[in-house]
């Protein structure tokens, strides 16, 4: 039994943790916190009138068929961003982790794209992809007879922006994952293959296991990603459209209240989503949690 | 002697306190050579007396310029000047944190005429009484533009672009014949398509003199005109003859890359075509319906005010007036004019630029010009006073796209988009009454 020690003091404790607990409150909560106020009001975005409207912004907002359809857009566009920039961060970390010349400088070039900021990489994918000048665009009409238009097709116009996010994302995944393999036990391995298991028993019954607490982290920061953080490459590429195509609940909190400068309406929206992502979170710390093994 | 040194000290700064200009800040959200050009404009003004500095700050977009002046009027900080774009007007007119400009140039008695300005550039920032609310800056509106080399191809006359829609939609379609990608293209489909569609054959874009006259006022540019407009536009798409090209100003690179030979777009994107197109082009006047009585009418403005917030000290706004009449100089407005391509405000800068020969190098600002001044404005072409513009226009390029990808009828597209406006216009006035 390793001994405890005890702090002469109580208050000391407090004293230690209270510039963090500053931090958190001035940067999250007093945000948050005036986000839940504003929700209930009507107001000028010069602060000069303020008309107390009860719970009437949400109503609207419930009311509103284009709402839902961003709802629904919305956890649709952060499952297939968390999905494909895992599976493909996962794919990639395991053939870099194998014995291969030059794997140091794969491994360097698959970390790269995270440091492109995402409002680039926006207008990088946008580029590629535009029906009239794109590279890719100008490919798929002219190779393969596909007629690229994501300023119309909405369904197009949710590929690029998910393969655009995810793309981003998977450096980051990448290096984890990496980090994560690079942990598991190579003895565990070769004792598996000794007793003749093929490599792809090998993954799933021993490595992807061992991986959990890895995967369980990035799945909890890929659906955060792709709930908040991607706003930036819809900005670029579709500005949530066609039509409503690509209105993700973020991006249409953002243009209600910085550019329509409707801030009850914006302030109610952030209050679902921020209701959203923690009723999230906790079911994924819940359910999903219990089966990772530390 | 120390009372000497005391005294001496005390007299130096009295001195200096009067020698130190007052300052007032001027935030923008110019890039490039516009923001060169309001920094020149600040140094001339400085350089031109002693009393005042105007300081030029950069704010970013337009949008987050105005959320700039907006969290520092609220914390008590703001600038005495802030350039606010067209679709921000209504709110910062409801907004009683501003002062209005002609208020300021009577308080300072400073020299002021309302009317050497082209009404239909002031009329946008003005009262329906006439009141100038705000000082407009840089103006600009909608215009054709043509490819030559592409008219040529086509066995087209390049010096006579189509004057008339009808005529405008036979071109397109010889265009296209001609083996180009499509016939033509159009940034803008809310500010152009709709609004200076509707001012340009004198139909109402809304009720109450389009939101001039009230809160209450109602969208109405559902009309059977406008939906013909549209109608014809979605049935070009089909077969490309129309391409769509994307939001706001995203259609450009259609023109420029010659994929289609016609295409609108502000004169403020003059100077790029010039710099990007690699083919002679023309500018040419919007087309209008020749069915239409009284069409066409006059277009109507885009771009940016200069607004003046509440609450500054005596001097500091007789600075501002002074600086805003400095600008309104004829020799000032056709430097900023031939400098930007931005349009003149006075009449006599526009009879001045002409008169230095500039049009003859640079045709295109005055078809925007003349077009400007083609009749004097009724109150459908005056200019729009809606709150929540920015949503409406996101409404209208909502279901613009919906009805390209045939999801929603012309008409019933057209409907949806005074609908949902009309509850937009219901929240503002409730807020503002």
């Amino acid at each position: 039994m390793a001994k405890q020690y005890e702090f002469p003091s109580k208050g000391l404790p407090y004293l230690l943790v209270l510039p963090q607990m500053v931090v958190v409150f001035v940067f999250f909560f007093w945000p948050a916190a005036q986000a839940v106020w504003q929700s209930f009001f009507l107001q000028d975005p010069f602060g000069g009138t303020m008309i107390f409207v009860g719970l009437e912004n949400y109503t609207n907002l419930f009311k509103d068929p284009t709402y839902w359809q961003s709802f629904g857009r919305s956890f649709l566009y952060a499952a297939l961003v968390a999905f494909t920039a895992m599976a493909s961060a996962l794919f990639l970390a395991v053939q870099a982790n194998k014995k291969i010349r030059a794997a140091s400088f794969y491994k360097t070039m698959l970390i790269w794209p995270y440091a492109v900021a995402t409002m680039v990489a926006g207008v990088l994918w946008l580029f590629m992809f535009n029906p009239n000048v794109g590279v890719i665009a100008y490919f798929l009409k002219h190779s393969l007879g596909i007629e690229w238009d994501h300023l119309l097709n909405s369904t197009q116009a949710f590929l690029l922006v998910t393969i655009a996010a995810s793309w981003k994302q998977i450096a980051y995944n990448f290096v984890f994952f990496l980090a994560g393999l690079q942990s598991v036990p190579a003895a565990l391995v070769e004792a598996a293959a000794i007793d003749g298991a093929g490599p792809g028993k090998r993954f799933w019954k021993i490595v992807f296991p061992l991986l959990s607490p890895t995967t369980f982290y990035l799945l909890v920061m890929n659906v955060v990603y792709g709930f908040f953080e991607t706003f930036p490459i819809i900005h670029q590429a579709t500005q949530g459209g066609p039509g409503q195509a690509t209105n993700i609940l973020v991006y249409k909190v953002w243009r209600d209240g910085v550019v329509n400068l409707d801030l009850g309406s914006s302030s109610s929206q952030s209050v679902v989503l921020m209701i959203l992502v923690i009723g999230l979170t906790i079911v994924q710390f819940r359910f999903i949690e219990r089966k990772v093994t530390y | 002697m120390k009372r000497a040194v005391a005294v001496l000290i005390a007299a130096l700064a009295v001195f200096s306190a009067f020698a130190e200009p007052i300052n007032i800040d001027f935030w923008h959200a110019m890039t490039g050579k516009n923001a060169e050009m309001i920094q020149t404009l600040c140094d001339k003004f400085n350089a031109s007396q002693t009393e005042y500095k105007v300081n030029a700050v950069f704010k970013g977009t337009y949008i987050d310029t105005m959320n700039a002046g907006i969290a520092a009027f609220r914390a008590g900080q703001a600038p005495g000047i802030i350039q606010v774009y067209e679709v921000g007007t209504a709110t910062m007119m409801a907004a009683k944190a501003v002062k209005p400009v002609y208020r300021l140039m009577a308080e300072n008695k400073v020299k002021f005429d309302p009317k050497a300005y082209i009404p239909t550039i002031t009329g946008y920032y003005s009262t329906s009484k006439g009141e100038m609310l705000s000082m407009p800056f840089n103006s600009s509106t909608a215009v054709m533009y043509y490819n030559k080399d592409a008219f040529r191809k086509a066995g087209l006359d390049p010096e006579k672009p189509p004057v008339t829609w009808p005529e405008f939609f036979e071109t397109a379609k010889k265009l296209k014949a001609s083996g180009m990608e499509g016939g033509f293209s159009t940034n803008w489909i809310s500010w152009i398509q709709l609004e200076n569609f509707s001012a340009w054959h004198n139909q109402p874009f809304g009720t109450k003199a389009n939101g001039f006259n009230g809160l209450d006022t109602e969208l109405k540019f559902n009309g059977p005109l406008q939906k013909k407009h549209f109608q014809t536009i979605a049935d070009l798409s089909k077969d490309k003859t129309f391409i769509y090209g994307g939001r706001e100003n995203k259609a450009n690179p259609l023109f420029t890359s010659g994929q289609v030979g016609m295409h609108f777009e502000s004169i403020g994107g003059y100077a790029n075509f010039k710099n990007t197109c690699k083919f002679e082009f023309g500018v040419a006047r919007l087309p209008y319906y020749p069915d239409q009585k009284g069409a066409p009418q006059n277009s109507i403005i885009g771009g940016a005010s200069l607004w003046v917030f509440n609450g500054k000290q005596p001097a500091e706004y007789k600075g501002i007036a002074n600086f805003f009449a400095f600008l309104s100089q004829p020799e000032i407005q056709a430097f900023f004019h031939q400098g930007t391509g931005y349009l003149p405000i006075t009449k006599a800068a526009y009879e001045l630029t002409k008169s230095q020969g500039f049009y003859q190098a640079n045709p295109g600002p005055e078809v925007a010009i003349l077009q400007l001044l083609n009749k004097a404005p009724t109150e459908n072409s005056l200019g729009l006073r809606f709150g929540y513009m920015p949503q409406i226009r996101e409404i209208e390029d909502q279901t613009w796209e919906d009805i390209l990808a045939g999801k929603i009828s012309v008409s019933d597209g057209l409907d949806k988009m005074v609908k949902e406006g009309n509850l937009k216009l219901r929240e503002f006035q409730r807020l503002n009454k």
